[in-house]
C-alpha cells in the first residue's frame, strides 16, 4: 500500500477521560490508516473505545497524544476556524440516534450542511444548487416523498436516511458512522447497510463503528478494538467477492 | 441563514418563548403607559408654570418688595427681546365675607393687560378671556372695585364684596402702622376666576388690581414692587433672554448704588421661569426620576426572565447545538443563533407591548370615565391632580427609547446562556446516555 492513498491516519492515539477520581485510559497508543475508497468497520465491545475514536478521526474531540492526519494535514495543526470547515466539508457523521433538527423538515435537515458554511448572500446564490443536491440525494435515499415532512412524523430507518443524506450533503471525501443501525430493526439496518455499500461501490470511504460482528462484515476491513488498541485487522474477503 | 430560520422556529414552536414575550411585552406596556402620563404630567405641570410665570423673572421673595422698578421696566421695554413686561406685588392678607371669619390669602397685585403680555394669565380667567383689561369690572356692577379669586380658594361667592385687610411694611421691613390701624382694609368684589392649574396657586392666590394693592401693602414715598415678570419675544431662547436680562440688572443696579433705598437692589435675583418654580416643579421631576429608577429594576427582572427562559432552551437544545457544531458551525455562530433568537423574543415582545400600550393609552381616558361612571373610581384624584384629560399623548421619542431598550435587554439577558451554548462539546451533548 502507498504512503499517498491513506486518506485519514492515526498515529500512537491517546486518550483518557477523568471520571471523578479515576483517570479512564480509553486510547491507548492506537494506529490506524485508512484507504481512499476503502469501507473500514470498526468492532469491539462496549467501552472498547470505538466512539471515542470516531469522534477523533472526525475532530469531534481531541487526542490526549497521537497525531491524526487527513490528506497528509495534522488536524492538531489546524485552528478552530479550520477545523469547522473540515466538519462542513471533508467529513460526514452519521450518528446511532440519527440526531436531525426537529425544527427543521427533511429538505432542512439534509441541506442544512450546505447553509451553515455560507452567508446570507451566498447561500442566496448557491439555494437553488443546494435544493435540487439535496432533492437528489432524497431521491437516491427513497425519501423523495418526504421532504416536507418532520423528523418525528418518519420512521427510525427514514431518519436514520436523511441523517445519511445530511452528511452526503457536501460531497465529503469521508463518512463516520457511529452504530448506524443501532437503533434499528434487523431488515431496516439492513437497508441502511445497503446505503452505505453502494455508496462505498461509488467511491465513497466510510469508516463505521459498530459493536455487531455481522453487521461488521459487511465492510471491506474489519478493525478489532479491545481494550483501546487494535486486535486484528483483517481485510475481510467475503465482502470482496 | 440557518440561523435565521432556526431562530424563528425555535421562537414559534417552543412554548417557554411564549412567556418571554409575554414578560417582555407585559413590562414595555407598563414602561409605555406609566411613562406616557407621568411625562405628560410633569410636562404639563411644567407647562402651567410656565404661563403662570412668564419666562423671566427679576423680583425678590422679601415682602418690603424693591424700588425704581418702573425705571427698569422702561429699561426692558426698550429692548426687542422682550415682548411683555409686568410688575407684580406679592403679600399676604385676610379676606372675610360679611359676617364671616377671615382666611389667609396670598394676594398678587398686577395690571392685568400687562400680566396678560408677559405671561398666560388671560387663558386662565373664566369670565374676561377675551376682555383681560376689564379683569377686575365686576360684572353686575363694573365700578365697583373687583378682585380675581383662584378657582380654589375656600371662599363662597358674595355679591356684598370681601373685605381684604393687608399689613402694609415700610422699606426696612417693620410695619407701617400700629395700634387698632395695623391693617388697610379696603373692600373688593368678585369680578373673575382663576384657574392657573396649579393647586397651589388656585387654592391660595386672590387677584387684585397693582395701583391699590401697592398702597394697601407698600408705605412709604418711593414706590416699590415684588417682581416683574417678562416674556421673551419668540426667537429668543430662554438662556440667552435670562442672560441679557441678569446683565442688564447687573448695570441698572451699578447705577443706582446711591439711590434711594438702594439696598433693596440687593435682594433682587434675575431667574428663569424654571428655576423661579424650582420649589414647585422639582418633586415631579424627583418622582418622574424615581419612576424611571424603578423601570431600570423592571429592566433587571427582564434579564433575568430571559436569562432562565434561555438557559431553561439552551439546556434543552444541547443536542442541536451537538448536531450544528458536528457539522462545522462555530462557537461564535452558535451564539449569534440564540442571540438571533433573543433579538426576535425582544422584537416580538416590544412589539406586542407598544402596540397594547399605544391601544390602551388611546382609551384610557374613556375607560376611567367608564370607571368613574360606574364605581366612582378614578385613577388621578382630579382634587388632588389639576388636569382634565390624563395626558395620552406618547412622545415617539420615547416610544423607540423604550422598543430598543427592550431588545437590548433581551440580549443582555441571552449573552451568558449563549455563551454556555457555545461552550458546549459536541462529544458531550451527542452521547448516547444524554439523549
Amino acid at each position: 500500500m502507498k504512503k499517498d492513498d491513506f486518506i485519514l491516519k492515526a498515529d500512537k492515539l491517546h486518550k483518557s477521560y477523568r471520571m471523578g477520581m479515576m483517570q479512564v485510559r480509553v486510547l491507548k497508543g492506537l494506529n490506524l490508516a485508512v484507504n481512499k475508497g476503502e469501507f473500514v468497520a470498526i468492532v469491539g465491545s462496549s467501552g472498547s473505545g470505538k466512539s471515542t475514536l470516531l469522534h477523533i478521526l472526525g475532530a469531534l474531540d481531541r487526542p490526549n497524544n497521537g497525531v491524526v492526519t487527513f490528506e497528509s494535514r495534522d488536524l492538531s495543526r489546524m485552528r478552530a476556524s479550520e477545523l469547522n470547515k473540515f466538519r462542513n466539508k471533508m467529513v460526514g457523521f452519521v450518528f446511532q440516534f440519527y440526531h436531525l433538527l426537529d425544527e427543521l423538515n427533511v429538505l432542512e435537515n439534509i441541506f442544512l450542511p450546505a447553509m451553515t458554511s455560507r452567508s446570507i448572500v451566498g447561500w442566496m446564490a448557491c439555494r437553488k444548487w443546494a435544493r435540487n443536491r439535496a432533492y437528489e440525494l432524497l431521491a437516491q435515499l427513497g425519501l423523495a416523498e418526504r421532504a416536507r415532512h418532520k423528523p418525528y412524523q418518519l420512521s427510525g430507518g427514514e431518519r436514520q436516511r436523511v441523517a445519511i443524506g445530511r452528511a452526503l450533503m457536501n460531497e465529503p471525501r469521508l463518512l463516520l458512522a457511529d452504530e448506524p443501525t443501532g437503533n434499528l430493526d434487523s431488515a431496516t439496518g439492513n437497508g441502511i447497510l445497503d446505503i452505505l455499500e453502494r455508496l462505498n461501490k461509488a467511491g465513497q470511504t466510510i469508516v463505521m463503528v459498530t459493536h455487531d460482528e455481522r453487521i461488521a462484515h459487511r465492510a471491506g476491513r474489519i478493525v478489532t478494538l479491545v481494550d483501546g488498541k487494535i486486535e486484528h485487522n483483517s481485510v475481510n474477503l467475503r465482502s470482496k467477492t | 441563514m440557518y440561523k435565521l430560520i432556526l431562530a424563528i422556529r425555535y421562537l414559534l414552536k417552543r412554548r417557554i418563548a411564549y412567556f418571554a414575550v409575554l414578560a417582555v411585552a407585559l413590562c414595555v406596556f407598563i414602561v409605555v403607559v406609566v411613562m406616557t402620563v407621568m411625562i405628560g404630567l410633569v410636562s404639563s405641570f411644567k407647562q402651567k408654570n410656565h404661563d403662570f410665570v412668564g419666562d423671566c423673572v427679576v423680583g425678590t421673595k422679601s415682602l418690603v418688595g424693591f424700588p425704581h422698578y418702573e425705571e427698569f421696566m422702561e429699561i426692558l421695554e426698550s429692548e426687542d427681546f422682550a415682548a411683555g413686561v409686568s410688575p407684580v406685588i406679592k403679600s399676604y392678607a385676610l379676606m372675610n365675607r360679611q359676617g364671616s371669619e377671615p382666611v389667609g390669602v396670598e394676594i398678587l397685585g398686577l395690571d392685568p393687560l400687562r400680566h396678560h403680555q408677559a405671561t398666560g394669565f388671560g387663558r386662565t380667567l373664566r369670565y374676561h378671556g377675551d376682555n383681560v383689561a376689564k379683569a377686575f369690572e365686576p360684572l353686575q356692577e363694573p365700578n365697583l372695585p373687583g378682585c380675581i379669586l383662584g378657582s380654589d380658594v375656600l371662599l363662597q361667592w358674595d355679591t356684598r364684596g370681601y373685605s381684604v385687610h393687608c399689613f402694609p411694611l415700610t422699606a426696612k421691613g417693620a410695619l407701617a402702622q400700629l395700634g387698632t390701624d395695623v391693617a388697610n382694609t379696603k373692600m373688593f368684589y368678585y369680578s373673575d376666576s382663576s384657574h392657573s392649574g396649579i393647586p397651589k396657586v388656585d387654592g391660595m392666590l386672590v387677584y387684585l388690581p397693582f395701583d391699590v394693592t401697592q398702597k394697601l401693602c407698600m408705605d412709604g414715598a418711593v414706590k416699590r414692587a415684588s417682581a416683574i415678570h417678562i416674556k421673551f419675544a419668540s426667537e429668543v431662547r430662554l438662556k440667552d433672554g435670562c442672560g441679557k436680562v441678569a446683565s442688564l440688572w447687573q448695570s441698572f443696579k451699578q447705577e443706582k448704588v446711591d439711590a434711594n433705598q438702594a439696598y433693596l437692589l440687593e435682594t433682587v435675583r434675575v431667574e428663569s421661569w424654571k428655576e423661579y418654580r424650582r420649589e414647585s416643579i422639582a418633586p415631579m421631576e424627583n418622582e418622574q426620576i424615581e419612576m424611571t429608577v424603578m423601570f431600570c429594576f423592571v429592566a433587571v427582572v427582564v434579564v433575568f426572565i430571559i436569562f432562565v427562559v434561555f438557559h431553561m432552551v439552551i439546556n434543552h437544545k444541547s443536542k442541536d447545538i451537538g448536531i450544528l457544531k458536528s457539522i462545522g458551525v462555530s462557537s461564535l455562530n452558535v451564539i449569534g443563533l440564540f442571540s438571533g433568537f433573543a433579538f426576535l423574543v425582544g422584537l416580538a415582545g416590544s412589539s406586542i407591548g407598544l402596540l397594547s400600550g399605544l391601544f390602551f393609552l388611546a382609551r384610557m381616558n374613556r375607560i376611567e370615565d367608564w370607571l368613574f361612571k360606574h364605581f366612582q373610581w378614578q385613577l388621578f384624584d382630579r382634587t388632588i391632580y389639576a388636569i382634565g384629560d390624563i395626558p395620552n399623548q406618547a412622545k415617539p421619542k420615547v416610544l423607540v427609547i423604550v422598543f430598543l431598550l427592550a431588545i437590548i435587554v433581551c440580549l443582555l439577558g441571552a449573552i451568558v446562556p449563549s455563551w454556555q451554548a457555545a461552550k458546549q462539546k459536541p462529544v458531550e451533548t451527542l452521547q448516547v446516555n444524554q439523549i
